[in-house]
């Protein structure tokens, strides 16, 4: 099962956890799973509109996953899906 | 022998004694360090990240440092701002700064700049300077000094930090990416938690400024890989460092091609949040009572709910007796707890949250509730002197 990490800014949303295993072929199914679990995440990461937010950065192990298929990318079972916060001293949000 | 070697400043006796553990060092040697001594370096803050990042550079001998900082030393920054101390209480950051690193190393120039950067003074302040290391704790003048950076073309030395993790980073070298490729707008304001509620681990900038310190260094020398094209993610709890692939965006508005922005423009309003923190969190006039009002309303027994807005582990630290507890995450869900007819006092440490706190409910209808000015630290002030101020 793909894991997803989770950065302290969004972890009060998500029970305190720092990383979740999911079930996904793919980026959007395991954000889809992760929010059914942690409804509070939703929007962190997601506009009204039902779009991912433009400031939401997600890796796929190294790898933007901008630079790759979008939220279509396939993840294996051992991909660690990563969201990478903007941070700002004592600000921060996803 | 090269142009730049021939125009690179002579070492006294003295100074090659004081470097003599990098001029052991193969890839840094005489001509290394005397490129650290033409170098010129400009840090923006002189706080959590800018603390290790100007004592290295002044110990390593950068030729030139500029520091910009408009703030002055307060007691709750010795927890991790550590080029500063007790004594410098109160004097600007600057000149505390400054004095300790000259104290470190009087070889080297240090220019002040007490003042904030903005969009106004920046290319003046910049302009004698080779690179930028990002010392900010904020995101307006994290996107100037990014934009900054790019519209002069130095080098940005990136670092950043909440609670545990630390990023770091080199935007804009070596034809890499620069921030905004990576983060194109900034999070809504209402999606980033205020300074009062992130806190961070003291040491962490320690750890991070002393890479973006490593960094600057390399970049002067010319050696190694640097961290372009990369951002290192460090989590402390873990004891993890990683690292993630950065990529210029084609479309990006400042450093692509076809560019947006050309100049500097107004990164508060970009932002949509202030440069800095306001201590005294305040939601106007009409909607504020102070810590003596609301201390003569309690005495005259009047009927007041007085809500804390803060977080379970910071009421452990002060509490106003007979207050209740409701975080300000969970103000939204739990709204049904309250009573529109009620009079309703919201505080939280300084009084930024109990604000947003008081819009929420103002927008669900209520209008007999009030936001404690300056938050409990306010209170422990001027009102119950025997409580701590955090």
């Amino acid at each position: 099962m793909p894991t997803l990490k989770i950065p302290t800014p969004l972890r009060p949303y998500a029970d305190g956890k720092s990383k979740i295993k999911v079930q996904g072929q793919n980026v959007d199914e395991v954000l889809q799973k992760m929010i059914q679990e942690h409804p509070d995440l939703r929007k962190h990461l997601y506009a009204d509109s039902g779009e991912l937010r433009p400031f939401v950065n997600l890796f796929l192990n190294e790898d933007n996953i901008r630079q790759l298929q979008g939220v279509e990318t396939k993840l294996d079972e051992e991909d660690t899906l990563k969201i990478i916060p903007s941070i700002a001293g004592g600000q921060a949000a996803i | 022998m090269t142009k730049e070697q021939n125009t690179l400043p002579d070492l006294s006796n003295e100074e090659i004694h004081r470097y003599s553990r990098h001029l052991l060092i193969p890839d840094v040697g005489l001509e290394g360090q005397k490129k650290l001594k033409a170098a010129s370096v400009l840090v923006v803050g002189t706080g959590g990240l800018g603390s290790p990042v100007l004592l290295y550079l002044a110990a390593a001998g950068v030729g030139r440092i500029g520091i910009v900082d408009y703030d002055t030393v307060d007691f709750t920054n010795l927890q991790r701002q550590v080029i500063h101390g007790e004594s410098r209480l109160g004097d600007l950051k600057t000149d505390s700064a400054r004095d300790r690193m000259l104290d470190i190393n009087p070889e080297i120039q240090v220019d002040v700049y007490n003042d904030s950067l903005t969009s106004e003074n920046a290319f003046e302040i910049a302009g004698p300077y080779d690179l930028i290391v990002d010392g900010t704790d904020n995101f307006p003048t994290r996107y100037l000094i990014n934009d900054l950076s790019v519209l002069t073309g130095k080098p940005n030395v990136y670092g950043s930090i909440f609670r545990f993790d630390g990023q770091a980073s080199v935007f804009n070298a070596d034809g890499g990416p620069c921030y905004r490729c990576i983060f194109p707008e900034p999070p809504p304001p209402g999606l980033v938690p205020s300074c009062a509620e992130g806190g961070v681990l003291g040491v962490l900038p320690g750890t991070i400024g002393s890479i973006q310190a490593t960094e600057a260094l390399k970049l002067i020398l010319g050696i190694g890989e640097n961290l372009s094209g990369k951002l290192l993610l460090y989590d402390a709890l873990d004891a993890s460092f990683e690292f993630v692939n950065l990529e210029k965006n084609p479309d990006c508005k400042v450093c692509s091609d076809h560019p947006e922005v050309t100049e500097l423009i107004d990164y508060e309003a970009f932002c949509g949040m202030p440069a800095h923190d306001h201590e005294e969190g305040t939601a106007g006039e009409k909607w504020d009572i102070t810590a003596s009002q609301l201390e003569e309303k309690l005495k005259n027994e009047e009927d007041i709910r007085l809500i804390d807005v803060r977080e379970p582990h910071e009421q452990e630290i002060s509490n106003i007796e007979g207050s209740e507890l409701i975080p300000m995450g969970e103000v939204a869900s739990r709204m049904s707890e309250l009573d529109t007819a009620d009079e309703i006092v919201l505080y939280c440490k300084s009084g930024t949250r109990s604000t947003r706190a008081l819009e929420i409910l103002a927008s669900a209808g209520f209008r007999k509730v009030k936001n404690l000015k300056g938050g409990i630290n306010a209170w422990a002030r001027d009102v119950e002197e025997d409580m701590p101020i955090y």
